[in-house]
């Protein structure tokens, strides 16, 4: 085993560009879901968001163009599940699975021409002397604005949840919605505006996967980062912090056991394989058990549907 | 009351529907079950383009049916239940990991041919088929080995199952004998198809100094990360990937299964199939090798070409003694090639190679 061959600086710098559509697909969610929404469909959201924002890049030849444009058609697809759930009452867990059938056929379809092409490359972001700084320059300032971007993101749900008046309503939307609309919020209108958010972000993190982290677009390439994205987001017990840690931490161990193995590790590679998922898991659960119930306890109103009478 | 009775009618209509489909049979029907995506680029995509050669083949008197994205084990049952109740005659399953799903629908469905490929069960309507992809391994080992200048190989592997670990050693013993200092990085992935995987993968170890990668992996995600890279080379795998070429993709193994889809098709429709287990390679042309690109020095492809002929002809083994197993006990005799039993269910690794096969 020859563990000095794993650089650590290259190590963090795979990780984060590993982490970060998982990190944008689970905070969109975790809003959608402080909302009292459960959309299944993040998986859907994330692919169509791929082709959209690989097809955008291709044709415009601009990344910047391409991930405007996966937003937005994550985004719009959403709104599907929106309009399903949230005007006809539609049941929850039944349409976001639908969405995801939809999104994974629909990515196809849309990128039959598209296999094989090269995407115009994502500028790193220059940040001057700050690259230059050993170890850190390279493992931590040498990315594009879009790993920084979800990282200010973080910062950003994580202010909006706890700090501003909009949050609040949200909040209250999502942990009683009879009371909510008796206060006269409109709740279907704030659920919307969440839903779009969640769309939009699953559409960017799909786009990062075609347009930088892989970066090529084949059929199913999402390979499921939507279903981790929600279940970081159940472990983090919907906090936008934790959320952060979990695809840090996913998207760490999974570079760290490839490098492992790739140095001839002698762990044997069953147990490296499966190690993501059991320490995102275990760290999580840790985490969120040391504070008692109240804290981890999901948004009363999650998943139910609200039908106003009055 | 009107709705049911709406739904009464609809599904009574259906019901007729299906039937009158049923009833057309003087068509062949061929169903495919494949384990990735038609546009994986890959693995599948070659199964799909040998159905799309079975249709043109015979016209109006098949009808292919395929499933997409088929996970291996309990789904792949239902799917292939689901074909043999629609009318199959024939039925193609793609994937090693299909072998026992295969296996339990056949014993029900007795009428109904099926054709396994890569795994080593028979039964009286059940053939196995599959290529001698290590030949093709066996050519890509010297180009990697006569290529690198790290000496270092990145081996991107699924699961360890017998055609993986075949790969793995008939890639390292081409290469050995080229360059004794070679050393092969192998990582199990633990899948057929995840592009942001594979691609990690081989940023892992081109990061930790290789400068070939090797994949067993069906995307074409390594390709674009050693292509990000600059100066690695790698090879197709199952398809050509010839997007790639001329670097990264010097080379590539082609799995062409057309003209085996369409003898077994006619063999149906003509009463003379029988269940059988067939292996072909590079010499029945099963196994592609797929063009040398111009980033391959001169001598290096005539050393492959002059490989893959004496393959083709028989004249050479990939697995000719001697050879010992990883642990030292002696495997094959000076000048003695392995039998296609051993081969058939390989479980462990030749000498020189480290690390360990997961089970």
């Amino acid at each position: 085993m020859d563990l000095t061959a794993i650089s650590p600086a290259l190590l963090v710098a795979s990780l984060m560009v590993g982490a970060t559509p998982l990190l944008l697909a689970a905070l969109g969610e975790l809003v959608v879901e402080k909302a009292g929404v459960l959309n299944l469909g993040v998986e859907g959201m994330m692919i169509v968001g791929a082709i959209c924002g690989f097809a955008a890049a291709v044709q415009t030849g601009s990344p910047l163009a391409g991930f405007a444009f996966g937003a937005l058609c994550g985004a719009g697809l959403s709104m599907i599940f929106a309009v399903l759930t949230q005007v006809m009452l539609s049941n929850q867990v039944a349409t976001g699975l639908a969405l995801t059938l939809f999104g994974l056929g629909l990515s196809s379809l849309v990128g039959q021409g598209y296999i094989g092409i090269k995407p115009p490359p994502t500028v790193r972001l220059d940040l001057g002397p700050l690259s230059d700084i050993p170890f850190l320059g390279r493992a931590v300032f040498s990315h594009d604005w879009v790993v920084y971007g979800s990282i200010a993101l973080t910062a950003a749900v994580w202010w909006f949840l706890n700090r501003s008046r909009a949050g609040l309503t949200l909040r209250a939307v999502g942990e009683n919605h009879d009371a909510a609309h008796a206060l006269g919020i409109r709740v279907v209108a704030i659920r919307f505006a969440a839903i779009a958010f969640g769309g939009a972000c699953a559409g960017l993190g799909g786009a990062y996967v075609s347009l930088v982290r892989v970066p090529q677009w084949t059929e199913g390439m999402t390979a499921g980062a939507g279903w981790i994205a929600l279940a970081i987001v159940v472990f983090a017990s919907w906090r936008p912090a934790r959320v952060l840690v979990g695809a840090y931490l996913f998207g760490g161990v999974t570079v760290l056991q490839l490098n492992l193995q790739a140095a001839g590790s002698a762990l044997p590679v069953e147990y490296l394989s499966m190690s993501p998922y059991v320490v995102t898991i275990v760290v999580l659960v840790v985490m969120s058990a040391r504070r008692g119930a109240r804290s981890t306890a999901a948004p009363a109103s999650l998943g139910k549907p609200f039908h106003a009478t009055v | 009351m009107l709705r049911r009775t709406l739904l009464g009618a609809a599904a009574s209509a259906l019901a007729l529907a299906t039937g009158a489909m049923a009833q057309d049979s003087d068509k062949t029907k061929v169903g495919f079950v494949y384990v990735g995506p038609i546009g994986d680029g890959g693995w599948t995509y070659e199964h799909d383009k040998a159905r799309q050669a079975v249709e043109a083949e015979f016209g109006d008197t098949v009808e292919t049916v395929y499933q997409e994205s088929v996970p291996e084990g309990a789904d792949a049952e239902r799917v292939m239940t689901q074909m043999a109740l629609s009318g199959a005659d024939l039925i193609f399953s793609t994937s090693f990991g299909f072998m026992d799903p295969t296996m339990n629908v056949a014993a029900k469905f007795p009428d109904v041919k099926f054709e396994h490929a890569t795994g080593y069960k028979t039964a009286d309507n059940v053939s196995n088929y599959s290529a001698r992809f290590y030949e093709g391994r066996a050519v890509q080992g010297l180009i990697a080995g006569e290529m690198t200048e790290t000496n270092k190989i990145g081996y991107i592997a699924s699961f360890p199952i017998p055609e993986v670990i075949r790969g793995i050693n008939a890639a390292w013993l081409a290469a050995k004998k080229v360059n004794p200092d070679v050393e092969f990085n192998i990582v199990w992935a633990y899948t057929w198809f995840d592009p942001a995987k594979e691609a990690d993968a081989a940023k892992a170890l081109i990061e930790q100094g290789a400068d070939v990668i090797l994949q067993h992996t069906d995307s074409t995600a390594p390709q674009a990360a050693a292509a990000e890279a600059g100066n690695v080379i790698t090879f197709g795998q199952a398809s050509d990937m010839s997007e790639y070429a001329p670097k990264p993709r010097v080379s590539s193994i082609i799995d062409n299964w057309a003209p085996y889809y369409i003898d077994r098709v006619r063999a149906v429709q003509e009463g003379t199939w029988e269940s059988q287990s067939v292996w072909q390679g590079i010499g029945e042309g099963m196994v592609g090798i797929g063009e040398i690109s111009d980033a391959v020095p001169e001598d290096v492809r005539a050393d492959a070409l002059d490989l893959k002929e004496r393959l083709a002809s028989g004249e050479t083994h990939p697995f000719t003694g001697p050879i010992n197993r990883q642990d030292g006990t002696p495997w094959l005799a000076e000048g003695e090639t392995a039998d296609d039993e051993t081969l058939l269910g390989m479980d462990f690794f030749v000498e020189g190679l480290t690390g360990e096969i997961p089970n």
